[in-house]
């Protein structure tokens, strides 16, 4: 029979496809998983929360999600998407922090939604060389969860997983 | 209830038709990182409208026969009614024509150049951060879990535009000149984004939609902030445009439907 531990373990194979090291369980946008079993057939709900609004990695997250419980004999694979609560970083696991840094993009510094004025800025550590002697280039960068960085130090350019 | 589907389409048409705009400075901003924050933005808005368009359609296709028929004009809506299929966000956004669209004249209006792109930017983020701060209060729940998901992205676009108004306000003789400029020629549709609709008014009054009133003062205390820090001075109030809500737009509206919806029209049901 298969149980919702089963579905955690084969949801950890799927990953971002735009921050391949990081799975959906990482990102916290797993919300729940129900499953029912009738006449022999199993129907898997899976409930995922979009990071945001436009990101146009969650079709493909969807699909994969699909693909992987399907190929593992669920006849029925349901993907609800949830927007409330609204997903934030405060959901990322630690291990997903770890793996984000050690690939290089700068793990969200703060708790939540970037509560600074404007013109502020942190101090993200760099993800290269570890100097907190960094400076925002834009808020934005190459995925919408993302700003862009520079080290002054190594002076390598870097992206910040922004507060959300 | 048809002032919801009413009020709930003007949400998903603003953050389309601002999006779809935002978009147009795609390959064309002014350095590389501008130019990638725009299209985040657009992004962020396009998401949004997906998430109302949806819940309009689902709230179109409940209604009777009778009632669907006479709530759009447009002919292509018209034959899918006529064929018993149902709509679908894609149809909302592809298949009406400007009149059957409710977005506020502001976000349709062109982007000329940077200085006019940030100030149509700024006094919307302004008031899209403190409407979407009450609608997470609504009484209907796909609508505050919409309005809760998407204030974390407006914060950042808040943030975004008002940095640049300080930036061009403060800055050299031109940009200053550029952006007052543009506040001269845009102030005048600022008015509409908080005068309330007979829509807006019906789904205030249920608790469902945002008493505009409440964010009147806000919204005209940010900007004065805003405009306080960058050396610039917030015109008097003067004659507003109205009539986007009601579907009487500007010539521009038309111009951005023929791109946005050329593809669909010509090919229809065309696919990627």
């Amino acid at each position: 029979m298969i149980t919702a531990e089963h579905i955690y373990e084969w949801l950890s194979t799927v990953t971002d496809p735009e921050v391949p090291v990081l799975t959906i369980l990482d990102l916290g946008i797993v919300r729940d998983v129900q499953v029912t079993e009738e006449n022999g057939q199993t129907t898997a709900t899976i409930f995922i929360t979009p990071t945001y609004s436009g990101c146009p990695a969650m079709d493909v997250i969807s699909m994969q999600i699909r693909m992987v419980l399907l190929s593992k004999g669920i006849s029925k694979v349901n993907i609800e998407n949830q927007l409330s609560p609204a997903w934030t970083t405060d959901w990322m696991s630690e291990e997903g922090k770890r793996k984000l840094n050690e690939y290089g993009i700068a793990p969200p510094y703060r708790k939540s939604t970037n509560a600074l004025g404007l013109f502020e800025d942190d101090n993200v550590p760099c993800p290269r060389c570890g100097s907190d002697n960094t400076e925002l280039t834009s808020q934005f960068a190459a995925t919408a969860c993302k700003s862009l960085y520079k080290c002054n130090s190594c002076h390598e350019p870097f992206e910040h997983f922004k507060c959300h | 209830m048809k002032e919801l589907l009413k009020y709930t389409l003007q949400l998903a048409d603003n953050a389309l038709i601002l999006g779809h705009r935002i978009s147009e400075w795609c390959g064309h901003g002014p350095v590389l990182e501008q130019d990638i924050a725009l299209t985040n933005t657009a992004l962020d808005h396009l998401g949004q409208a997906r998430s109302f368009y949806q819940y309009a359609a689902e709230q179109f296709n409940a209604l009777p026969v009778s009632e669907k028929e006479h709530f759009f004009t447009s002919s292509a809506i018209q034959s899918i009614i006529k064929d018993g299929k149902q709509v679908d966000e894609d149809d909302l956004a592809y298949l009406r024509d400007g009149w059957d669209f409710r977005n506020t004249l502001l976000v349709e209006q062109p982007n000329k150049d940077w200085a006019y792109t940030i100030i149509r930017s700024f006094f919307y983020d302004v008031f899209n951060f403190f409407f979407y701060t009450e609608l997470q209060k609504s009484t209907d729940v796909t609508l505050s879990a919409i309005a809760e998901k998407s204030l974390k992205e407006v914060t950042y676009h808040l943030r975004w535009s008002s940095e640049w108004v300080i930036r061009l306000g403060d800055g050299t003789d031109e940009s200053a000149q550029r952006i007052n400029e543009a506040i001269a020629n845009r102030w005048q549709f600022t008015g509409e984004l908080l005068t309330m609709s007979e829509a807006e008014k019906a789904v205030a009054t249920s608790g469902i939609g945002v008493d505009l009133e409440k964010i009147k003062t806000l919204w005209k205390e940010r900007v004065a902030a805003v405009f306080a820090e960058a050396n610039l001075d917030v015109p008097a109030n003067g004659w507003m445009h109205q009539g986007g809500k009601e579907g009487k737009h500007s010539e521009h509206l038309g111009y951005i439907l023929a791109e946005l919806q050329f593809v669909q029209r010509a090919y229809p049901n065309m696919q990627w």
